[in-house]
């Protein structure tokens, strides 16, 4: 075979912005790396703040993810089965989030869990309050990363199309038998990458934490909450902030790495 | 398992076409539906299937009414029908090995796995797929596949069973071992099976009944054998491979453009003859001699390859003749070019129009 077939035609001055694009991406991530003081490394990641930090984000993390499955699948579905119309309409909804800045989302957030709002005023009466807990935390994020979940599993479901679920109920399957044995597992390499996805926004999550759950060390105090506390502490050095972001940065190439092995094989 | 008795009328609106066809089966009676394409044959079928609803009509299959409308409307869903369809595309679940592609509609069914489990492995080695049951669809050949959809349709027992074009997407030779497999498949398990085609050999070989439906409307219907003999349409007397020539008869004479033929019992009126290609014989058409009986002039007017040489296609009227390729080549003929036919009356039919 012509080892040059597979290349294509793609004009060779445009390697320069790619490279450039490339270590945009990477050089900042080495140089994080490279600064990692390794002699207190091991004091800064175990020190308990950043222990609560970590597990509060990876719980936080799993429970949001959690919650976008069991949401953003039955939301993918409606869209992708809707006609063009509806569907393109519940597309845009959904994808206001994900081009909205955190911070809106947070302060929206705010407004109407707040106890000045009429949903907030319900939940206060019966003596719930979200703002500035750990649900807080799960809210701000499933409301980020729902959006990615949402998206990868409905382009899945509308590629694959009807055509196998028709056959399916031709050879007797009712509804429950044909989305689980059909439906969700063609529709598996767009979830599983939904979930990356979810759970990558998830316990990256900022903004919109910051503002509704706020910085509550132990509570709502996630990772990257963490990392700015450390980097704006007065008088502290830099050393912590950089030592939980390295650890957020494994934490996450772990996942990844767990989600790869997991994957189903790929139909087709 | 036995099959039960289709009984169906069917009246689906699509946007600029209105399908109007009815159509029965015996219980255990392979029909085969024939058309042009775009005639409404995979409508027809999606409707049986319970794909799209009727706008007018019935399906009843045995006792059971799976559709009926206007008035009391009622439609089963398709999962309720016990009718399954079978496509061009195999539809195999690609996530799922040959052996759970079998078995999924019987483990839908309620069959135990076990159960379903040996049924399964019995259906793969009966329709010759033995040993492959672990393979995914996407290691399969495209035969393997349709032998797959095919053992996965007739394990469940399907009162009905809907084949669309089944074996169009195969190779010759792949289409005639599958179209044997079938055969035998249908005739042993006794299914009532309706086959959408376009092939007269599906027909002649899987078929007992024939439905010709063009432009959304039944054009001729009953016995396979019947049908292509008296070709009530252009269509089907290109299927069964027959010149079709409409002309009038006058006395004891039968005409049409310059071709006029002697026609015993005689009449007035429309009648067309019905007439092999191979029994034209094809001449120069040198200009001062004169016609014999049963000879015209006629014009090329298209050459088309065939498996067994070329069709040179004339006019006027339109007549094919078949020829072996270096006789086309002898003769010169291009589209254009005058030719002089001869036709043997004695191997013309005349029918009514």
């Amino acid at each position: 075979m012509n080892r040059g077939a597979g290349r294509g035609f793609v004009p060779q001055i445009l390697l320069l912005p790619a490279c450039v694009g490339l270590a945009l991406l990477v050089l900042p991530l080495i140089t994080l790396v490279a600064r990692v003081d390794w002699s207190t490394l091991w004091a800064d990641v175990t020190a308990p703040e950043a222990v609560s930090a970590l597990l509060l984000s990876l719980g936080t993390g799993l429970v949001a993810t959690t919650v976008c499955v069991l949401l953003g699948v039955p939301l993918a579905l409606v869209i992708a089965r809707s006609g063009a119309r509806l569907a393109g309409v519940l597309r845009a909804l959904v994808t206001v989030p994900l081009v909205l800045p955190p911070m809106v989302g947070g302060i929206a957030l705010l407004f109407l869990f707040g106890r000045s709002s009429w949903l907030g005023g319900i939940l206060g009466e019966w003596g719930i309050r979200i703002p500035f807990t750990s649900t807080a935390v799960v809210l701000a994020q499933t409301f980020v990363a729902l959006p990615f979940l949402v998206l990868a599993v409905e382009g899945s479901l509308r590629t694959t199309g009807v055509g196998y679920e028709q056959t399916a109920a031709a050879l007797g399957a009712g509804r429950w038998t044909i989305l689980r044995r059909v439906t969700l597992p063609l529709a598996a390499p767009g979830l599983m990458a939904g979930v990356i996805l979810c759970f990558a926004r998830a316990i990256g999550e900022f903004g919109a934490t910051a503002l509704f759950a706020g910085n509550a060390p132990g509570v709502t105090q996630t990772m990257p909450l963490a990392i700015y506390t450390a980097f704006n502490g007065a008088g502290v050095t830099q050393g912590t902030a950089v030592a939980l972001s390295l650890l957020l940065l494994v934490t996450a190439i772990g996942v990844l790495l767990l989600v790869r092995a997991w994957r189903p094989e790929t139909p087709r | 398992m036995t099959g039960v008795a289709l009984d169906a009328r069917v009246v689906v609106e699509r946007p600029g076409f209105v399908l109007d066809v009815a159509l029965h089966a015996a219980a255990g009676e392979v029909v085969a539906v024939m058309g042009p394409s775009g005639a409404g044959k995979s409508t027809l079928l999606g409707a049986l299937a319970g794909l799209a609803p009727l706008r007018e009509g019935h399906v009843r299959l045995g006792e059971r009414v799976l559709d009926a409308a206007p008035g009391v409307r009622t439609h089963v869903t398709p999962s309720r029908r016990g009718v399954v369809l079978l496509g061009q595309d195999p539809r195999l679940f690609p996530h799922l090995s040959a052996h759970e592609n079998v078995a999924f509609g019987l483990l839908a069914r309620g069959i135990p796995k076990r159960v379903a489990g040996v049924e399964a492995e019995e259906w793969l080695s009966r329709v010759g797929l033995d040993g492959m049951g672990l393979r995914r669809p996407a290691e399969l050949s495209g035969g393997q596949q349709q032998r797959v959809a095919i053992a996965r349709a007739l394990a469940t027992a399907p009162a009905a069973l809907l084949l669309d074009e089944p074996l169009t997407s195969l190779d010759t030779e792949t289409a005639a071992d599958l179209r044997a497999m079938l055969r035998e498949q249908l005739s042993a398990t006794h299914t009532t099976a309706v086959v959408a085609t376009h092939d007269a050999v599906d027909s002649v070989s899987l078929a007992d009944g024939l439905v010709v439906v063009e432009d959304g409307r039944v054009t001729q219907a009953g016995r396979v054998r019947d049908v292509l003999r008296a070709p009530a349409s252009r269509f089907v007397a290109a299927v069964s491979g027959l010149n079709r020539v409409v002309g009038v008869v006058e006395g004891d004479r039968w005409s049409s453009g310059g071709m006029s033929l002697p026609c015993v019992g005689g009449g007035r009126g429309d009648a067309a003859a019905v007439f092999p290609p191979s029994s034209v014989r094809l001449g120069p058409a040198a200009e001062l001699t004169e016609l014999a009986e049963g000879e015209w002039l006629a014009r090329v007017t298209r050459l088309e390859q065939t498996p067994a040489g070329v069709r040179v296609r004339t006019a006027d009227p339109e007549v094919a003749v078949d020829l072996s390729a270096d006789r086309v080549a002898e003769a010169g003929l291009v589209p254009g070019v005058p030719v002089r036919l001869h036709l043997d009356p004695d191997g013309v039919r005349f029918l009514p129009v």
